[in-house]
């Protein structure tokens, strides 16, 4: 038995995983990354068109600060976000950038002087402040209300990621490359580390940490398109899953991208449409402005997705023999722009379209993107009921996006979280609360029990083909719990990956035997966990009896606060179960800073609760008191909704931000 | 709607897997229908899927973003994610990149090799006199600067430079464009407090900048497009000045 003892496991080599991973290090506790490719690998290096932190210094930015990222936060999340969090998020996304910048990201800055830019398919002359010359600049994105999103051209991702994986090699974090956690070694509510599987030579391995961290990104690939990376299936929320202890929160807040192209299904960013690129139907019309006549195509990403379908569904799509598409025009912009700021967009055009997107337009159409749920967890990133395990960034639900995030939040999420939750972990660590005491012969038990799986799925004979139920999860997925959702598609969405996790129990592992580097192997065990997480997806999604955010029911098409404000919580609780066990956890009204209201798209359906009119004249009370007061806009969020002592001390302090306090 | 007949192509793959001790390496081909649009990625999963489900290779983002599928198409080191099949001979012949270490069949281990080059040259920015505030405004840059070392920080670490690399051949411990290019993008940025003599000590040797016979493989494959040639020239004028300094 080979078992590898470390302060924090840390599951993940992405920017969430890997900003743990130095935190704690910095703090004098060990750490070991457990990572399925080398970390600057990971999909984080994907994400292209930016991060979002209130800097404020470019012209268009002008006037924005923690409170606004904040109301746009929530209207984006369409009031499914914990607003503490949020808070929590928005005060120390500049912190973060501005971390990333001393660590050596090349962030685009302001360029003093005059420059032209496309705004509503128009060209402009934006003037930048000589003082501001030098500093963080921002692009436009969809949903906000200030020119927020930083930016290095549309290589976002890859920047922060080698940055921060550079870090790591500085700070000596130790990282185990082709290792996969394929369970949680757990015992009385707390959690002693992971079994690990040598994606190389097939060994078995226990790490057994005193505090566990899951950062595996989303469980995008439970659909059968979408922009994420091979790697995002969900096996970081399924082995949280099947600890029958741990909680997964609101699965079936699924995003779509509005601009992937047709039909690989590679993301284009949001920031062609933020740098002024149009939606264009098979009339070569831009019709967004009809369905959205103030945001148009930068209303928030759900509403463009839905907007994009219900115009195919009206005969308005290009055909395709792919299916329908639409078109992304961003030749307005000119070619020394693209080349600039949208040459990944340029390059994935020329590479897999055959297109040069300075003078055609790019074929798209609304794609599987974003998991808004994820491993449950309080502010601290800890799990609600599995002591000892945290998780952050797109793995976890502490719920910062509600049922929609804004684009250039995942990003800033990561490094925010990750810094949060490195300290949140070390006091865990530095307190006695975190000794453990675990019998090596539990230890041996975990081991025996994934030891066990691997051998009966390479003895196996006359079983299933893995390919086949993964391949068929992934149709009914896409067709049954997609961008619009109904009833009866749903049941049925239920009772047929029911029927596939039933099968999945009777794998078999064909031709490829090896219990070394075996691909077929991989992909039976993913399988029959891919399969229990698109079964929580989908029963959420069924039993959410309204519209909100992305979740958006045809036959519920009101955002129902009366009943429906409120978590969606997910276990697993006997292994022998073939759903999962939904419940609910409210979401309080009278505590946020931020009362329900209509977020500005289309007609306002909401059913409100009836605490929402009582709250939102408690705030403006106080409100109106403390600005006649004459308090500081501190002071009256204090007041609203305190959150400033739930942060690690070094994070507390008021950001200096250009042309407000600096 | 009538179409065009698809070609069949025929795809040769050297196989091997280290960990079976009785394999050796050897060509397997297997045939597959094009579709339009078709990718090395989409060629690869289906003969996975349904011809030989031990086929070991790495894919991750699938969109020549991370640098992870990195092998010989017809000889050359390129990316198999992004290569178009139409572009090709309907007659494919695909191969690990050589100099790394074998996982098995297409499959690399490049993060070991990136990770030993990252630790050598440190590739991070030296600056310990510099405690970051972070509730302070940021240092600001000029933007052209941040720009040029953006370009520079674009590599994948995909290693199809160390593939294309002539001299690494005959020095197994040659840094390459990919190392080379690392440290110029340091060198470039002023956040990076380290001199010329620290650089010098690091690369102003045969193994570092002195190395390169300027047979310009990497300049050729790197599917970044980086400006490894002029990098590397230019390198070599400032290691060239610091020894003549010293």
């Amino acid at each position: 038995m080979k078992v590898i003892y470390t302060d924090v496991l840390i599951i993940g080599g992405g920017l969430a995983g890997l900003r743990v991973a130095t935190g704690v290090k910095e703090r004098g506790h060990d750490a070991v990354v457990l990572t399925l490719v080398p970390p600057k690998r990971s999909h984080s290096s994907a994400a292209q068109g930016g991060m979002q932190a209130s800097l404020a210094n470019s012209h268009m930015g002008e006037g924005d600060n923690e409170d606004v990222h904040f109301s746009d936060t929530i209207k984006g999340s369409d009031w499914g976000a914990d607003q503490v969090v949020s808070r929590m998020f928005t005060h120390c996304a500049p912190k973060a950038i501005r971390e990333l910048a001393h660590w050596g990201v090349p962030w685009s800055r302001v360029q003093r002087g005059a420059r032209t830019a496309v705004i509503n398919a128009k060209k402009v002359t934006i003037t930048e402040k000589d003082e501001a010359h030098g500093l963080i600049t921002a692009r436009d994105f969809g949903g906000t209300k200030k020119w927020r999103t930083c930016y290095t051209s549309d290589g976002t991702g890859h920047s922060m990621l080698y940055a921060m994986d550079n870090k790591a090699h500085e700070d000596k974090v130790e990282i185990h490359e082709r290792l996969e956690a394929v369970s949680l070694i757990h015992e009385n509510g707390r959690c002693y580390g992971a079994v690990a599987r040598n994606l190389m030579n097939g060994e078995l391995v226990a790490y057994v940490s005193k505090a566990t961290t899951i950062a595996t990104g989303g469980y995008g690939r439970i659909y059968s398109v979408s922009t994420n990376a091979i790697i995002c299936q969900g096996i970081g929320q399924a082995i949280a899953l099947e600890t029958g202890v741990a909680t997964l929160g609101n699965m079936e807040a699924i995003q779509f991208h509005p601009t992937a192209i047709v039909p690989v299904g590679i993301l284009t960013t949001e920031g062609c449409r933020g740098d002024g690129g149009v939606l264009l139907d098979k009339d070569g019309y831009r019709f967004m402005p009809d369905y959205e006549p103030e945001k148009k195509e930068l209303a928030s990403r759900d509403v463009v997705s839905r907007r994009m379908t219900e115009h195919m569904r009206k005969g308005k799509g290009v055909k395709s023999r792919y299916g329908d598409h639409l078109w992304l025009d961003i030749t307005i912009l000119g070619r020394e722009h693209i080349e600039k700021n949208l040459r990944e967009v340029k390059e994935i055009c020329e590479n897999f379209l055959g297109i040069d997107p300075a003078e055609e337009w790019i074929p798209v159409r609304p794609t599987q993107h974003y998991s808004m749920g994820g491993i449950r967890t309080k502010y601290t990133g800890e799990s609600q009921t599995l002591q000892g395990l945290y998780s952050c960034g797109e793995a976890a639900c502490w719920d910062l996006h509600g049922f929609n995030r804004l684009g250039g939040n995942s990003v800033s999420e990561t490094v925010v979280a990750g810094m949060l939750v490195a300290e949140y972990i070390s006091d865990y660590l530095d307190s006695s609360q975190s000794n453990i005491s675990i019998h090596t012969a539990n230890v041996e038990k975990f081991l025996k029990i994934e030891q066990d799986k691997i051998d009966a799925l390479l003895s196996k004979e006359n079983g299933e083909d893995a390919y086949v139920l993964r391949r068929r999860m992934e149709e009914i997925m896409m067709e049954d719990v997609g961008i619009f959702r109904n009833g009866e598609d749903l049941q049925k969405a239920v009772d047929e990956l029911q029927e596939l996790h039933k099968r999945a129990k009777n794998i078999e592992v064909f031709r490829s035997k090896s219990p070394a580097a075996n691909p077929a192997l991989v992909n039976a065990y993913r399988t029959q966990k891919m399969i229990k997480v698109a079964l929580t997806v989908a029963l959420g999604a069924l039993l959410r009896t309204e519209s909100r955010g992305a979740h958006s029911r045809e036959d519920y098409p009101k955002r129902d606060d009366a009943n429906w404000l409120k978590r969606s919580i997910t276990t697993w609780e006997n292994e022998e179960d073939t759903l999962p066990t939904m419940s609910y956890e409210e979401i309080n009204i009278g505590e946020m800073e931020m009362p329900p209201g209509f977020r500005g798209y289309g007609k306002d359906l909401t059913l409100h609760n009836e605490a929402t009119p009582m709250r939102q004249s408690t705030v403006d009370a106080i409100q109106e008191e403390l600005e006649s007061q004459g308090k500081s806009r501190f002071e009256i969020q204090n007041a609203l909704m305190p959150f400033i002592d739930k942060l690690p001390k070094k994070y507390q302090g008021i950001n200096a931000r250009f042309g407000e306090n600096a | 709607m009538s179409e065009e007949k698809n070609r069949v192509l025929t795809i040769s793959i050297l196989r091997f897997d280290p960990h079976d001790s009785d394999d050796f390496p050897h060509m397997e081909s297997y045939e597959v229908e094009e579709a339009p649009g078709m990718t090395l990625f989409v060629v690869l999963n289906e003969i996975r899927e349904h011809h030989d489900n031990s086929l070991k290779f790495d894919f991750v983002c699938r969109a020549g973003i991370c640098g992870s599928c990195s092998m010989l198409v017809n000889g050359k080191p390129t990316l198999a994610c992004r290569t178009l099949t139409k572009k090709l001979d309907a007659h494919i012949t695909l191969a690990p990149l050589p100099l790394f270490e074998l996982i098995g069949d297409l499959s690399i281990y490049t993060g070991k090799w990136m990770r030993g080059l990252n630790e050598r040259l440190e590739t991070w920015i030296h600056d310990k006199s510099n405690e970051l505030n972070v509730d302070a405004l940021e240092e600001r840059m000029e933007p052209a600067l941040a720009d040029e070392i953006y370009e520079l920080d674009r590599c994948v670490e995909c290693g199809c430079c160390v593939a294309g690399c002539g001299t690494i051949q005959m020095r197994p411990d040659f840094v390459g464009a990919v190392g080379l290019n690392k440290v110029a993008r340091y060198h470039l940025d002023p956040r990076d407090k380290r001199e010329d003599e620290e650089y010098y000590e690091m690369i102003g040797n045969e193994d570092g900048v002195f190395g390169c016979m300027t047979l310009l493989g990497c300049e050729d494959v790197c599917p970044k497009d980086l400006p490894l040639q002029s990098k590397i020239a230019y390198m070599r004028r400032m290691m060239l000045k610091t020894s003549l300094k010293n």
